[in-house]
């Protein structure tokens, strides 16, 4: 039975990929009623991954390797110990309840299988970042889960705002995408392996490594962006534009978090140096205060979440940079909590929006009224996010000061810092819990009534986990947060999770942390006008940053893509011509000696320098008359000219083809000339005189590379073979046509072919009769 | 004579290039005429002239007796002058038909299907 279940992980991380190719075929079976079965596929997996947790919590960490390429060192490698349990866990079950969510949220969706296929490939793709052990294939699951992002952000397609909020995060989640493909890459060559495992016994070459610093700046980039931290957060409010429930699920409880997982995963190998801390704290820290105090500024009941939730990953990638036993505790709790609560909150605001219509804290009331099971998850959540015991989230709290107020010199500063942040994430949790439910019921919201059970159940399962998880913390203490613990390498003391640790300084900031924030939910109101006045200062907002330089950079690549690609066959012709001419020309000054041995070339007769006359004045006359006749028939004479030289020179086969070929041209223009328009001169004398300069340059070009080849010996066997066997073999004496037609016969025989090709093109075109109908 | 035509060759390839980027079609097509006219000169005189000395077998003889001129080339540039000629002529034809849909031999105005706007 154990031996299977190990087989069966790849399989389990690849179910959400196969769930979503089978929607492509059965999908139209799947919109209707049957909406909701798609949700037994993520419940599937969470009793799957519930089966190991006795193992896990008994120290065992279950691994296992298909070999995918392994000339190259990449292999499926899955690890799953505590933490990955944790994440597997949160995955697979806020999956399930956002699944069966969905199922009514979207219900009669025209689009609603095409969702649930973006959903599973996501499940999947996030199930194999948390469970790779192998980095490059932790870095393919991890692009997975951004491109699964872009196609639900954007999941409104007919929206402008959807659209550009999926861009934008893509871009910034793509770009992380890149640094940590390098930071892999590099971390791979250094510890000469690509399995986090096998990195555990090399961290001393690692850290010594001329190329430490910049492995963890890569490492950084990429869970900064994809955790939303300061600079980079910005993406996730606009990533709000997608329907809640992606909302619930990729941007509050688990993609978001992989950034935190990847921090995570590589304290043990990368972290415990002065680089590694500091920056994880400094940058945390930023963005925890910076999107608290952001909540206090928007209406928009889903943009507070989305502040509260950089917030609150500021906090874990905070927690990480401490990186003491403790705080690393208080990550793994405070992960879940946030989930629980999150999660929760987010799905209450859903209802809202369908029921209501409305996100708008400041017209929300009351709803308590008809709304009931929603309230009491709405309200569970929010005391669970603010701490107040017995709740999940006091817990969390009390780690996060324990971990600060032991964290030697800046324990106060620190402290200071996460009082305040967890002051505003308060009132923020109140705001989305608590104030849409009290106070009186506006007659607008009258008639609003109660939601399928598939929509107020999951929210009210998730808020009461977050009150009995406190109440009770023995369930998760053993199976999944000491495991995880020591998977993050700190082996030390066994943990004890309790409610109540008697009257002690923690417990005095905590009650003043809800006796603060309790107090400015009453005294600070919501209102449009604080919204507006943050807005004044958006011009210096990183998201407009990044706007201006996308925008610029845009602006920058069609004018350059104008001046290149311009449309214009002839300017193409000009740029190919010049860099050839520059290319050759310089080698030919490089290199050309310039000497020519006048003696071997043959001694001029009168009759040819004629005829070479005569083609110059030829050349000359049909490129400056104004007359096409005169142009068209000046070529004539160029081409007879030269079947003069063929003559001169021994070639009478050519002399006679020119002759005939040239006499034929000519009436074939003379033909079709009267039909043409007249003769004009469309180009100004300016590019007519950069023409001609280029084109004399060409032309000298042209000249000097002959002279320099005659210069050079000659030498071919070929001539000398077809001379000996043209009679030999072919029984021919005329040699050039022996060659036509017999040694390249089959090249005369596709010549002929190419011009029945191109007599029949010309007699269709001749003969093609448009009619009105499909000339248009 | 080889200075001379190669001179001669260097100026039916600028006549030939300026001519194909002029903006009239019927241009474009004499520019294509010149350039394939210089390429086959330039082909000829490549493979070293001679006078007099066409690559016909003497009656009578199973070999040459003589120095000869070079088949190789002559071969070549008979195909080439075929084959061109079978461009030239679709060509033509082509202009005559396009001008009657289009109204123009304008190579400007013919481009509206990947103007860069």
């Amino acid at each position: 039975m154990l031996l299977t279940l190990y087989k069966l992980m790849l399989i389990a991380i690849l179910t959400g990929f196969l769930f979503s190719i089978f929607l492509v075929f059965a999908g139209k079976y799947l919109k209707g009623r049957l909406a909701i079965l798609s949700a037994l596929v993520p419940l599937g997996l969470f009793v799957y991954f519930l089966n190991f947790s006795k193992r896990i919590a008994n120290g065992e960490v279950i691994s296992q390797t298909f070999e995918w390429v392994p000339s190259l060192g990449v292999n499926l490698g899955f690890t799953l110990d505590g933490v990955s349990l944790i994440f597997a866990l949160m995955i697979t079950g806020i999956g399930f309840l956002v699944f069966a969510y969905t199922a009514a949220y979207l219900k009669g969706h025209e689009f609603l299988d095409r969702f649930y296929g973006y959903l599973g490939i996501f499940m999947a793709a996030m199930l194999g970042v948390v469970l790779s052990d192998n980095i490059i294939s932790l870095f393919v699951f991890w692009e997975l889960t951004s491109i699964s992002s872009f196609f639900l952000i954007g999941f409104n397609n007919k929206e402008e705002a959807s659209r550009k909020s999926a861009i934008l995060a893509l871009a910034i989640t793509g770009t992380g995408g890149l640094l940590l493909l390098a930071g892999v890459l590099i971390l791979g060559n250094v510890a000469g392996t690509y399995s986090i495992a096998e990195m555990l016994s090399s961290k001393e070459v690692i850290a010594d490594s001329a190329h430490y610093i910049l492995i963890v700046l890569l490492i950084f980039g990429a869970a900064f962006t994809k955790s939303a931290q300061f600079p980079f957060h910005f993406w996730l409010p606009g990533a709000m534009k997608a329907p809640t429930p992606v909302s619930t699920y990729l941007h509050s409880a688990t993609m978001v978090k992989a950034g935190v997982y990847l921090l995570m995963r590589f304290t043990p190998v990368l972290g415990s140096t002065e680089l590694w801390n500091s920056t994880l704290i400094i940058v945390g820290a930023t963005t925890m205060v910076y999107a608290a105090i952001h909540t206090i500024f928007r209406t928009d009941l889903k943009g507070i979440l989305a502040y509260s939730t950089i917030s609150a990953l500021g906090v874990l990638v905070f927690l990480i940079g401490l990186g003491t036993q403790d705080a690393l505790l208080a990550a793994c709790v405070f992960i879940l909590v946030h989930a629980l609560y999150k999660a929760t909150l987010f799905l209450v605001t859903g209802i809202i929006d369908h029921e209501t219509g409305t996100r708008d804290i400041t017209k929300l009331a009351g709803l308590r009224k008809v709304l009931l099971p929603v309230a009491i998850a709405g309200i569970l959540a929010a005391i669970s996010n603010a701490g107040i015991p017995p709740s999940f989230g006091f817990l969390g709290k009390d780690l996060i000061y324990e971990a600060t107020l032991h964290f030697g010199n800046s324990a106060v500063l620190l402290t200071i810092l996460a009082i305040v942040t967890n002051i505003l994430l308060l009132y923020a949790g109140f705001l989305a819990g608590i104030k849409p439910f009290t106070g009186k019921l506006p007659t607008t919201f009258e008639k609003v009534h109660l939601p399928s059970f598939l929509m107020w159940l999951p929210p009210l399962i998730l808020a009461t986990l977050g009150i009995l998880i406190g109440l009770f913390p023995s369930i998760i203490q053993g199976s999944l947060i000491q495991p995880a613990v020591t998977a993050l390498g700190e082996s030390g003391s066994e943990i004890q999770l309790k409610l109540w640790h008697g009257f002690n300084l923690i417990l005095a900031l905590s009650a003043t942390t809800i006796g603060v924030g309790a107090l400015l939910y009453f005294i600070m109101k919501p209102s449009q006008k604080l919204e507006n006045g943050i807005a004044k200062l958006e011009f210096i907002a990183p998201q407009t940053l990044v706007e201006k330089f996308g925008f610029g950079f845009g602006k920058f690549s069609r004018f350059t893509t104008g001046l290149i690609q311009n449309g214009y066959l002839r300017y193409y012709v000009s740029v190919i011509i010049l860099f050839l001419v520059i290319l050759t020309g310089y080698t030919l000054i490089q290199n050309t000696k310039y000497v020519f041995d006048y003696d071997s070339f043959s001694v001029l007769t009168v009759y040819e320098v004629l005829t070479v006359l005569v083609m110059i004045v030829g050349i000359l006359f049909t490129v400056f008359t104004k007359s096409r006749l005169a142009a068209v028939a000046a070529m004539g004479v160029v081409g007879l000219a030269i079947s003069l030289i063929f003559v001169y020179y021994s070639a009478p086969d050519l002399a006679m083809t020119q002759f005939s070929i040239d006499t034929l041209t000519v009436i074939l223009f003379v033909l079709v000339l009267y039909k043409l328009p007249k003769y004009l001169n469309f180009s100004d004398y300016k590019v007519r005189i950069k023409d001609g300069v280029l084109s004399l340059v060409f032309g000298a070009l042209i000249t000097v590379l002959a002279l320099e080849v005659l210069s050079e010996p000659q030498g071919s066997q070929l001539t000398d073979y077809y001379a000996e066997n043209a009679y030999v073999l072919a029984k021919g004496k005329n040699v050039v046509n022996v060659i036509l037609v017999d040694f390249r016969g089959i090249d005369t025989f596709m010549e002929i072919a190419v011009l029945t090709i191109a007599a029949i093109g010309v007699f269709s075109l001749l003969k093609l009769r448009l009619t009105s109908k499909n000339r248009r | 004579m080889e200075f001379l035509l190669a001179i001669l060759i260097g100026l039916l390839y600028a006549s030939g290039l300026y001519m194909m980027l002029r903006r009239s079609l019927v241009k474009l097509i004499i520019g294509l005429i010149l350039l394939s006219n210089g390429a086959n000169l330039l082909i000829f005189l490549l493979g070293r002239i001679t006078k007099g000395k066409p690559p016909i077998i003497p009656e009578e003889s199973y070999n040459f007796l003589d120095a000869y001129a070079d088949p190789v080339p002559q071969a070549l540039i008979l195909t080439a002058i075929v084959i061109s000629f079978g461009l030239q002529s679709f060509a033509i034809v082509l202009i005559k038909r396009a001008y009657k849909v289009v109204k123009t031999d304008d190579l400007d105005q013919m481009n509206s299907t990947d103007e860069f706007s």
